[in-house]
C-alpha cells in the first residue's frame, strides 16, 4: 500500500498529471496522479490515506521547494494540476464525509485588486493540504468576506494584494472580519505586504510564501 | 528625421528614460480598481502632465500610459473592445509631450494570465499584443517596450506581435528578484541568462530589466546579462526601492539622491539607458540626467 501512495506523492511533487502528460520528460509513458489514484481506490486503499499520505506529502514537498526558490510558479502549477486530478477521484469521499477536512478557508484578492496568480497558488496549496477552500476571486469587498463567513462559521480568512494601493484595503477587511468572527484567523500575503504591516492592521499571520501559510493553518487546526 | 535609438546608443551615448506612471497616476487621483488606460480619454491632460514632467526633467524618452492596455487585461474592466482606441490615445498623448526630438516608447505589460493555466491560448496572446502594438504605432510611438515580463513565452509572443505588425524598434525588459540562492529569477523562474539566450532570437533590439527591488540589485542583473552578451543594448527601469507602509499609505523609500548614486556603477556594469519604475518621480529622473551629463 505504501508503495502506491509513495508513487502518487511523487507524481504530485513532480507534476505528473496522467499517462498522456509529457511532463516531466523523465516520466514520459508512466501513469500519473490520475491513474494511480484510481488504482489505489480500486485496491481498497482508504481515501483519507490517499489524501493524507500521498497528496499532502507531495504538496508539502512542493511548498518547501517553492519557499527555498528551488522551483518556481510553473512547477507548482503542474503539481497543482496533478493534485487536482487525484482530488477529482476523491470528491465522492469528501461529500460522504469519509475524508475529514482540516477546516475551511475563505480566500480572495482584496477590493480594487485584480491580480490572482499568488492567491491561486495559495488556494491550491491549502486544498492540497486537506483544507476546504472557498475562493471568492479578485476585487473582493469586506462585505463579501463577512457574508461568506456567516455561511461558513469557524472558517479562517486569506487575503492577497499585489498593489501598494490596494494592500491598504486589507485593514478594513480585517476589522470587519474580526467584528463578526473574532475567532477567525486572518492570513495576509502578496508582494508589497510584510510582517510589520500585518501587525499594524491587526491580522494574525503574514507569510512571504504559501508553505508558511499552510503551516500556520495546520498549527491552528491542531490546537 | 531623428536617429533610431540603437544608432544613438551604438555611437556611445547613454540615454535617460522616464520614471513611474502607475504610482504617478495614483498621486493624481487614480483610484484602486480603476482602469489606468481609460484616463487616456477621460483625463488626457493629467496623463499629458505626467509625460511632460519627465521631458522637462530631462528624459530622452518617455513611455505611454498603456501598460495594462492589452485587450485581455482590459477585459477586467469590460473595455476589451476599446483596446485600440485607448492605446492609440496613450501614444498620441506621449507624442504630443515628447515633440519631435524625444522618443516615445509604447508600453506593453503582461496580460496577467498564465499560458499554462489554459484559460487563454498563445494565439489569444499574440492577437491581443498585435492589436496593442498596431495602436501604439498608429498613435506615434518610436519603439515598443514590452515590460515587467516574467514568462519568456509571453515575452516572445509580444515581441513577435510587435515585429510582425510594426516597423518600430522593440525593447523587452523582464522583472527579476533576488532569490534565496543569491541569483536573479523572474516569478516564473527565468534568469537574465535565459532571457538573453531565448529572446534575442526573436529579433529584439534592446533588452533589460524593470521594477524589482531597487537600482542596487539591477547592477547585478546588468552584469549577468553582460557576462553572456557584450553587445546588446541594455535598458534599466528601477523602482525607488521596496515599498514601505507609513501612516496608512505606502511609500517608496529610495530618494532621488540615493538612486542617482547608483547610476555610474550601473553604467559601468554595462547599462545603456537608465530610468525609473514604481515610486520614481521627475526629481529622480532630473538627478539621473545630471549624473549622466557630468559623466
Amino acid at each position: 500500500m505504501d508503495d502506491i501512495l509513495n508513487k502518487i506523492a511523487y507524481c504530485v511533487e513532480f507534476g505528473k498529471i496522467n499517462l498522456q502528460s509529457p511532463y516531466p520528460p523523465d516520466m514520459k509513458g508512466l501513469p500519473g496522479a490520475d491513474e494511480l489514484t484510481q488504482e489505489a481506490l480500486d485496491k481498497g486503499i482508504d481515501a483519507d490515506d490517499i489524501l493524507q499520505k500521498a497528496l499532502v506529502v507531495g504538496m508539502e514537498k512542493v511548498g518547501i521547494k517553492f519557499r527555498e526558490n528551488k522551483i518556481f510558479v510553473p512547477q507548482v502549477l503542474m503539481s497543482a494540476k496533478a493534485m487536482n486530478m487525484a482530488i477529482r477521484h476523491l470528491k465522492p469521499y469528501f461529500l460522504s464525509g469519509n475524508i475529514k477536512r482540516k477546516g475551511t478557508v475563505v480566500i480572495g484578492t482584496v477590493a480594487g485588486d485584480l491580480h490572482d496568480i499568488g492567491k491561486n497558488l495559495v488556494a491550491m496549496m491549502f486544498e492540497g493540504n486537506g483544507w476546504e477552500v472557498i475562493d471568492l476571486g479578485t476585487d473582493v469587498s469586506a462585505q463579501k468576506f463577512v457574508e461568506e463567513l456567516k455561511n461558513h462559521p469557524g472558517s479562517h480568512v486569506g487575503l492577497s494584494a499585489l498593489l501598494t494601493t490596494t494592500m491598504v484595503n486589507m485593514e478594513q477587511i480585517v476589522r470587519e472580519v474580526k467584528n463578526v468572527a473574532p475567532d477567525s484567523r486572518v492570513l495576509i500575503g502578496g508582494a508589497p505586504v510584510n510582517e510589520e504591516f500585518k501587525t499594524k492592521i491587526g491580522a494574525d499571520f503574514y507569510s512571504p510564501d504559501p508553505q508558511g501559510a499552510v503551516e500556520f493553518l495546520n498549527s491552528v487546526a491542531s490546537r | 528625421m531623428k536617429n533610431r535609438i540603437t544608432d544613438v546608443l551604438s555611437a556611445g551615448n547613454t540615454l535617460v528614460s522616464d520614471g513611474a506612471w502607475g504610482t504617478f497616476l495614483q498621486a493624481k487621483g487614480l483610484k484602486a480598481g480603476e482602469c489606468p488606460e481609460i484616463w487616456n480619454v477621460e483625463h488626457p491632460e493629467a496623463v499629458y502632465e505626467i509625460a511632460r514632467s519627465y521631458i522637462d526633467a530631462g528624459a530622452d524618452m518617455i513611455e505611454t500610459n498603456s501598460f495594462g492596455g492589452s485587450s485581455i487585461k482590459l477585459a477586467h474592466y469590460h473595455l476589451a473592445e476599446r483596446a485600440f482606441e485607448l492605446n492609440e490615445a496613450a501614444a498620441s498623448i506621449s507624442r504630443r509631450a515628447a515633440g519631435i526630438d524625444h522618443y516615445v516608447l509604447g508600453s506593453i505589460g503582461p496580460t496577467g494570465k498564465i499560458l499554462m493555466m489554459g484559460e487563454y491560448t498563445e494565439d489569444d496572446f499574440y492577437k491581443s499584443f498585435s492589436e496593442q502594438a498596431k495602436a501604439l504605432a498608429s498613435g506615434g510611438s518610436d519603439a515598443i517596450v514590452i515590460e515587467t515580463m516574467s514568462d519568456i513565452e509571453e515575452a516572445r509572443l509580444a515581441i513577435r506581435a510587435a515585429r510582425d505588425n510594426t516597423r518600430l524598434e522593440v525593447i523587452c525588459t523582464m522583472t527579476f528578484e533576488r532569490t534565496k540562492n543569491e541569483d536573479y529569477r523572474t516569478m516564473m523562474g527565468y534568469s537574465p541568462r535565459d532571457m538573453v539566450e531565448t529572446i534575442l532570437q526573436e529579433g529584439v533590439d534592446i533588452i533589460g530589466a524593470n521594477c524589482g527591488n531597487g537600482i542596487r540589485d539591477m547592477t547585478g542583473i546588468v552584469r549577468e546579462i553582460r557576462a553572456v552578451n557584450t553587445s546588446i543594448p541594455i535598458l534599466i527601469h528601477a523602482n525607488a526601492g521596496m515599498p514601505v507602509y507609513r501612516d496608512g499609505r505606502t511609500v517608496f523609500p529610495e530618494t532621488p539622491e540615493e538612486m542617482a548614486s547608483y547610476v555610474i556603477p550601473i553604467i559601468e556594469a554595462g547599462a545603456n539607458i537608465v530610468g525609473g519604475c514604481c515610486g520614481t518621480t521627475p526629481e529622480h529622473i532630473r538627478q539621473i540626467r545630471e549624473i549622466i551629463d557630468k559623466k
